[in-house]
Parts: structure tokens; sequence; C-alpha cells
């Protein structure tokens, strides 16, 4: 019998569930946008600020960029896991991405407010 | 830690990339960690200066729609949609697989061929919708 303490910082089924509740959410706006864009296929300005000024659709918008933000960083963060090594590389890396997507949420808010 | 049970065996390390011949769902998984990382890098910038451009007023939506026109922009969009639509119908077969849902060998290679497929023929249609 093989005597072991587990440790860990137990992120791991957390980020198991971020990713595939942000896929679900993903899915779903993709789905709304798909419908749109069929049914608009020359699309002019009015329609396409015209859809996103509904607050629903302003909002799903949002929620999938978040969504995509945060499915962004755990899915990044297996890759640099896997293929980095050297920890000081991996961490600057890893702080690089996080910097990158909260800039983008940030810019994303942004464009979809106009602020 | 010693494991006098286990036999020290010789088993054969292919490191080399072009030996392993991988299998269908390994195609489909390696595909899946590729486009992720692929639109992580350059598909998520330029979705959203594309989104500022085309809600930012009528003549930047006009410019936009003008400088995607171009047979080279219009590849690059396909390529992104191919990764998109790749990445999206693996992420669905995997969301299944969590469901124990086509999770046994004959269907798990049915499926990956599908989703390669579903993959492909959503881009054809991309292509088709854009020319």
């Amino acid at each position: 019998m093989v005597k072991r303490i587990v440790v860990g910082a137990h992120y791991g089924l957390r980020d198991w569930l971020m990713q595939r509740v942000t896929a679900v959410i993903m899915v779903l706006a993709t789905l709304v946008f798909a419908a749109f864009f069929i049914t608009h296929l020359s699309m002019e300005f009015e329609d396409w600020q015209g859809f996103l000024s509904f607050q629903a659709i302003r909002v799903l918008t949002l929620l999938f960029f978040l969504s995509l933000f945060l499915h962004a960083w755990v899915g990044i963060r297996d890759i640099l896991m896997d293929y980095v090594q050297p920890v000081g590389i991996r961490l600057t890396l890893q702080i690089a991405t996080i910097i990158a997507l909260v800039s983008y949420a940030l810019w994303t808010v942004s464009i979809l407010w106009r602020v | 830690m010693a494991y006098p049970s286990v036999a020290i065996k010789k088993r054969p390390k292919h490191l080399e990339l072009w030996k392993i011949r991988l299998p269908i769902p390994g195609v489909v998984s390696i595909l899946h960690r590729i486009t992720g990382f692929g639109m992580f890098l350059a598909l998520i910038p330029i979705l959203l200066v594309i989104l500022d451009r085309s809600l930012a007023s009528q003549e930047s939506f006009e410019d936009l729609r003008f400088q995607l026109s171009g047979p080279l922009p219009k590849l690059i969009v396909l390529a992104f949609s191919w990764a998109f639509l790749h990445h999206f119908f693996a992420g669905i077969r995997y969301l299944l697989l969590d469901l124990h849902w086509g999770i046994d060998l004959p269907s798990t290679r049915f499926w990956s061929k599908a989703v390669l497929v579903a993959g492909a023929v959503s881009t054809l249609l991309v292509a088709v919708a854009l020319w």
C-alpha cells in the first residue's frame, strides 16, 4: 500500500467546470449570432447597429466575450504548463496572457457601450 | 521508492513526431489545441477591431466592408472561420464525451470524423456566403 499525500492548489475541478460552462454560453451566443447573420447576408450598418442596440443582445455579446476570455485563460494556461517548462518564462507568459485578456475585456465593454 | 513487482521493460519511445501515427480522435484533439491557440493569438484582437469598426459609425462600417472585400482578407476570414468552426464542433463533442455519450471506440472514431467533416462543410458554406 502506497501512502500518498495529494497536494495541489485544488483548482482542477473549478477550471474544468469553468471551461465547460463558458463553452456552453459561447455555443448559445454563437447560435444567436449565426441566426442573425444567416438572415442578414447583405447586412447594412442600420441592421447591425439596430441588432446590437438591444440591451439583451449587448449583454449576450458581453457574456460571450467574457466567457471567451475565461475560456482562453484556462486553455492557454494548460498549453503553457504543457510546453513551457522553465518557471520564469512560463510565469512571464502567463502574466502577459492575463494582462492581454483583462485589456481585451475592458476594450470589449468600451466598444459595446461606447464609454 | 521501489516497485519490485514491476518488471523493467524497454519501451519504445517515439518522441519523433513524424513516427507517431495519430489516431483520428488525436488529430481532432491536437487541432482543437492548435486552433484554440491560434485564435487566442490572432482572432481575438482582430475580432475586437472588427467589432469596434463595425459599430463606430456608418463610415467606419463601409470602410471595414471595403477592406474585407479583397481576396486576401476573405481568405484570412475563411481560415479563421475554419479554426472557429473546428474548435466549435470538436468542443461540442468533448461536452458530449463528458456526458459519456459516444465514448466507445467505434463511436469515438465515427464522431471524430464527423467533427472534421462538419468543420470542413460549414467552412465551405462560409466560403459560399463570402464569394
